[in-house]
């Protein structure tokens, strides 16, 4: 290994990449952006869904009713109407996620002692938002019932517990249940991925589409040079983007970060050598920029966005697709990732992360190394 | 005597493509400071030949040592011997001339102490001394081309391969670089250059014409133009050329006729005794010949020639 080989390749790799501004706004516009798209833009918190109301009742226990709707946070209460086909269209066109009906004798069965039913119209296009707010629905009707049976035995000189048991519930690592504080640590997977994978498999088939990798291996440059030296520009950058990812998460969208700043450097190069690798081999295969590209993306984006508990939670996959997240890098580095901001597990304890993604970064390293040889064939 | 030196040994050198020979086992023995070319049209396996040459591509049969080294067994080795030029490649164009000196100077790992003289000896080569920051992709095609030649050769390699080095070149460019070339043979570098053009094959010491993956003829280009023809050559300017080439291919002891620009080449076995035979034999068919004469065969002629022989023997086995 010629260390001044090494850096000839480095130093041309650098000028390229400075005087090339799309891979310059990879690197610095790319992680910005996605950090703030799934910052803002995806919100897995359900809260303020339209609703209409249909009260036919139009007595002071519906309006009690009604109102505890809307003090809740997560309904918002768009419009009273006066009919039950303006529900229909309001559902049909999308303005209302769910349509609450009072029934004209609401009133007058429950001074009887009721039962009486609401009845809850709930677009169920989307399940886990019909999920949420049927339960949602539930626990609001539900309190009310419980005031209403408390002030009736009160009223018959009766006091008893509001409730035998009760579940008192602390929510821990993201106390506010926060989406932004689970999906923006994940969002640093993403951007790896881009650098490391996309942009290193482009500039490398580049080299062979340009045929200036044939001159290159005319050279007695080694093959393990020409590696190193093409991918170390792109690890600096990297890691680079690690740190500017954190800091918007952290400082911008206060996501806690309880863990080492060490650990997470750590684990972010670990993650960098399998994209960065695995960006090598595939260009190596591919030769041409287009097919380099489409692979990448296909083999590190798409499992670090679908596979890797980024968005989506492992443990409610199909059993078959669990499986796949095993060979799935993004998985252990996103677990990662997840307990060094939130959770602040202690270096000790996340080897169960750390060495299969240590695994995965010295296989793949091995097999670009091994895939790449100074010969055109 | 160091001029007898042996720098590329081919013995019967094969590459296959699958079921497609590109280079079917040819010979070669080139010597030190020698200025060899290697003519043929495209796909004809000069590239194939140069790349297993230069260690990038592996034989399929035969052996091959240049610089003493087996460019199968030893291509590290033999790389450190030697300079390549490809045809695709003309250098980073979005690096500076400088810069792309320095890469190459480190990837030849050129000692601290000898990179500034080298900078300067590859500047003045290629005559961009004071315009070492320009971007190289906005130079003409014929500096660059210099450029590439000497980024090549910043480690002084005994022996240079140069894959069409001047093909998309202006005529004048061409000229310079062929000046560069034997300069540096004269110092005692061997060069191994492939062309499709014929005037620059006569710039060459020895040459060698390939044909689909086979040396058809191998000699100086005095020695070809003599030798390498079955017959002579004659010259027939006439009117109309179309009908006489037509009447000429099935005349008697006419061996190929061409088409050069205006005018007829026939080859035939004695061109003395077949002019007053041609004369007649064209008047017969009611052709006006206005020049007749035997003339020296140019490279292309020879070239032609022995394609054409192959073609026709092909084509009688088939």
């Amino acid at each position: 290994m010629s260390f001044t080989r090494l850096l000839a390749v480095a130093r041309k790799e650098v000028i390229q990449i400075l005087r090339d501004s799309r891979s310059l706004a990879i690197v610095v516009i790319m992680p910005v952006t996605l950090m703030l798209l799934f910052g803002y833009g995806v919100n897995l918190d359900l809260k303020g869904l339209p609703v209409y109301v249909y009260d036919r009742d139009g007595s002071q226990q519906s309006q009690d009713l009604l109102k505890r709707f809307q003090a809740s946070e997560y309904f918002h209460v768009v419009r009273v109407v006066n009919d039950y086909p303006a529900i229909t269209r309001a559902l049909d066109d999308g303005h209302a996620k769910m349509g609450i009906v009072i029934p004209w004798d609401f009133s007058s069965q429950l001074g009887q002692g009721g039962p009486v039913q609401v009845q809850a119209l709930v677009d169920g296009t989307d399940d886990n938002t019909a999920n949420v707010l049927i339960g949602y629905a539930q626990a609001v009707v539900q309190g009310y019932s419980t005031e209403i049976q408390l002030n009736w035995l009160r009223g018959r000189g009766q006091s008893i517990q509001p409730a035998l048991v009760s579940v008192e519930t602390r929510t821990w690592y993201n106390e506010d249940l926060e989406s932004s504080a689970f999906i923006v640590p994940g969002v640093l997977a993403l951007v790896m991925s881009v650098i490391g994978a996309f942009l290193t498999s482009l500039t490398i088939a580049r080299e062979w589409e340009r045929g200036s990798m044939e001159q290159l291996i005319s050279t007695p440059v080694s093959a393990m040079e020409i590696m190193l030296g093409k991918l170390a520009p792109y690890f600096v950058l990297g890691m680079f983007d690690v740190i500017v990812c954190a800091v918007i998460a952290i400082y911008w969208f206060q996501v806690p970060f309880r863990g080492s700043y060490i650990t997470l450097l750590v684990s972010s190069a670990l993650f960098l050598m399998v994209v960065l690798s695995l960006g090598f081999f595939i260009s190596v295969l591919a030769k041409n920029q287009f097919a380099a590209c489409q692979i990448a993306l296909l083999v590190t984006f798409l499992p670090a966005f679908l596979l890797s508990g980024f968005l989506f939670s492992i443990e409610q996959m199909p059993v078959a697709l669990r499986w796949i997240t095993s060979v799935v890098p993004a998985r252990y580095y996103v677990s990662l990732l997840k307990k060094i901001f939130l959770k602040g597990t202690p270096t000790a304890m996340l080897y169960a992360d750390l060495i299969p993604l240590t695994v995965f970064a010295l296989v793949l390293a091995l097999l670009a190394t091994r895939s790449f040889h100074k010969r055109l064939e | 005597m160091p001029e007898q030196e042996t720098s590329v040994a081919v013995e019967n050198l094969v590459k296959r493509f699958g079921d497609f020979v590109a280079v079917d086992r040819i010979n070669l023995d080139i010597r030190k400071g020698e200025v060899f070319g290697f003519l043929g049209p495209n796909g004809a396996g000069k590239s194939t030949t140069i790349r297993m040459l230069c260690g990038l591509l592996k034989p399929t049969s035969g052996r091959a040592r240049v610089a003493g080294y087996d460019v199968a067994r030893e291509p590290e080795a033999v790389r450190q011997n030697i300079g390549y030029m490809s045809q695709k490649f003309s250098l980073y164009n979005d690096l500076k001339v400088i810069e792309n000196i320095r890469l190459f100077a480190g990837l030849y790992s050129v000692t601290p102490g000898k990179l500034k003289e080298r900078i300067e000896w590859a500047l003045a080569m290629a005559n961009l001394k004071g315009r070492e920051n320009l971007i190289t992709g906005t130079l003409p095609g014929g500096w660059k081309q210099r450029l590439a030649l000497g980024c090549a050769v910043l480690h002084k390699p005994p022996i240079i391969f140069l894959d069409e080095p001047t093909s998309g070149v202006d005529p004048i460019s061409r000229r310079q670089f062929w000046d560069l070339i034997h300069q540096m043979a004269e110092e005692g570098v061997t060069v191994f250059v492939t062309t499709h053009y014929m005037e620059e094959a006569e710039y060459c010491n020895r040459l060698a014409l390939i044909f689909r993956g086979k040396i058809v003829a191998l000699g100086t280009p005095s020695e070809l133009k003599r030798d390498a023809m079955k017959g002579e050559l004659l010259l027939i300017e006439c009117e109309p050329l179309g009908s006489a080439v037509e009447a000429l291919q099935s005349a008697p002891d006419v061996m190929d006729a061409a088409v050069f620009g205006n005018a007829l080449h026939l080859v035939v076995p004695d061109a003395d005794a077949a002019v007053p035979r041609m004369e007649k034999y064209l008047a017969n068919h009611g052709i006006v010949v206005s020049r007749i004469e035997k003339i020296r065969p140019s490279l292309e002629d020879v070239f032609v020639s022995l394609t054409t022989a192959r073609d026709a023997g092909e084509e009688r086995t088939a």
